[in-house]
């Protein structure tokens, strides 16, 4: 219980310090799943859209595909990349095994499916109700969606903050594919799982807690988003 | 007053032997009707007659089965048409915005959009209401906007699908009102309603659809003093709801 204590007590002097070790790994880990997040939206957000309004050859592989990599486990996404990566590799050659952009590439793959299925819905559902009205106006699918994506904003937005609450919290795929090389690849999941397993409390806790704070301020986000839409636009 | 009957005009519309069939019903049934420029169109009948189908057709949203629509003016017909819907559909986004996406799709440039919504907002009445998000306007508020945007394309023929259905005493007044100087300036309108007074009120020319068909068309006078259909004469006494 003291043990507890004075690691609880070590961990808040670390976050309230700022501690060097604590910052770096906090900014890696804020770099790879924000980075991977805006790739996942930039992928994910047309592809979804596509897939809401158009029918065309591979479309219902692209609804399948979407579906099934949405509850995909983070270490098969991470072993798949693994594969994909390593050595003997198709994309070997480009060394990029056990470095940030592996962890990127990984969290992509994990966060993509959610945003296009997401965006997918919520475009869908808009399209029955505007689709008479815009045709009226002269807008078929193709030019409605910016105005589709724009007027489904608040949901969407949800999405991402999902995304990047799967990516920021899971440990699997970083912990496979970025290796958590000190000072290269260790980020906040896979630093408390190692620092737990050499006993380091303090460490872990600091991460912990921040950790917690990101993922409250991220549902907080997300429920004022909500609230938002439903008191402005009905 | 008439829309000029020049060779930009795209009416008359011309609607010869058109059938539209759905799930293997036909509910729109060997329709030849002619519009030409310049009257007030209502069409009245009973639930489920197919109004809302007739309408969609003669705008473009549905294709017959059979049969043909056609424009004088074929070239450039979509531009010239607007439609008012039972429920209007607005935008997440500000009352002014949402006249300004309809204009921004005709590739009307900035500085006109700006004079142009500015008008249309006065003559409808919603100024004071240009900033607000859209969606929480009253039902009647939305319609009155929908109309305003309609109105802001300056079509040369406007289709109203009952446009005051949903509304209370006094909106429906207001949209009434809107809708007649909207015809004033220029527009053909060709609406359905459901309710008898607002046809009285509204129409030069009457059509009455039932089961698909049109039973009766002719000018408004003779259709309430003297109606030639049976149906037609149910229809008047409130006899035939269905
Ligand atoms: N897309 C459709 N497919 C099949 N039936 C339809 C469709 N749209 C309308 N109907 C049917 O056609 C008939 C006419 O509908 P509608 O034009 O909406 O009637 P009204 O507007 O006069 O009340 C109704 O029986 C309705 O159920
Ligand atoms: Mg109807």
């Amino acid at each position: 219980m003291t043990d507890f204590s004075d690691a609880f007590a070590a961990a808040i002097g670390l976050v309230l310090g700022l501690d060097t070790s604590l910052t770096e790994i906090v900014g890696l880990s804020l770099r790879v799943s924000l980075t991977a997040v805006a790739i996942a939206a930039f992928i994910g957000l047309p592809v979804g859209a596509a897939i809401a309004l158009f029918r065309f050859p591979g479309r219902f592989f692209f609804v399948v595909a979407t579906n099934a990599l949405m509850g995909m486990p983070p270490v098969v996404v991470g072993l798949i990349v693994y594969l994909l990566l390593s050595r003997a590799g198709p994309f070997g050659v480009f060394g990029l095994l056990f470095t940030p952009t592996a962890m990127i590439v990984a969290q992509v793959l994990l966060v993509t499916p959610i945003i296009a299925a997401l965006t997918r819905q919520v475009i869908e559902d808009l399209w029955i109700e505007y689709e008479e009205q815009m045709r009226s106006l002269g807008a078929g699918p193709g030019r409605a969606v910016p105005a589709l994506l724009w007027d489904g904003r608040f949901t969407l937005i949800t999405a991402i903050l999902a995304g990047f609450g799967r990516a920021s919290a899971e440990v699997g795929a970083v912990m496979i594919v970025g290796g958590n090389i000190d000072h290269v690849t260790r980020v906040m999941t896979t630093s408390i799982a190692l620092e737990v397993s050499k006993g380091n409390l303090a460490l872990a806790l600091g991460l912990g807690m921040i950790l917690l704070v990101l993922s409250a301020s991220i549902n907080a986000a997300a429920y004022l988003i909500q609230h938002n839409t439903k008191r402005w636009h009905a | 007053m008439t829309a000029p009957l020049d060779d930009t005009s795209i009416l008359p519309l011309e609607l010869t032997d058109v059938s539209f069939a759905a799930g293997g019903n036909r509910l729109i049934k060997d329709v030849t009707l002619r519009f030409e420029p310049g009257l007030k169109t209502v069409m009245i009948g009973p639930n489920g007659a197919g109004k809302s189908l007739f309408l969609r057709l003669c705008h473009g949203l549905l294709q017959p089965t059979q049969g043909s629509i056609r424009w004088q003016q074929e070239t450039g017909a979509d531009r010239h048409q607007a439609m008012v819907f039972q429920r209007p559909v607005m935008l997440r986004r500000s009352v002014a915005a949402n006249i300004d996406y309809a204009l921004k799709l005709r590739q009307i440039s900035r500085r006109d959009r700006g004079d142009i919504i500015d008008r249309v907002l006065h003559q409808t009445g919603l100024r004071r209401l240009a900033d607000q998000p859209a969606r929480v306007l009253s039902i009647g508020e939305q319609q009155k906007l929908a109309l305003a945007r309609a109105w802001a394309l300056e079509p040369q023929v406007l289709f109203l699908d009952e446009p005051t259905a949903s509304l209370d005493p006094a909106a429906i007044h207001s949209v009434e009102e809107i809708i007649a100087a909207i015809h004033d300036a220029g527009t053909r309108i060709i609406m359905t309603t459901h309710d008898l007074g607002q046809a009285r009120r509204i129409a030069d020319e009457v059509l009455f659809i039932n089961r698909g068909r049109i039973l009766e068309a002719a000018p408004a006078d003779r259709f309430f003093n003297a109606p030639e259909n049976d149906l037609a004469q149910a229809f008047l006494r409130g006899e035939l709801l269905w």
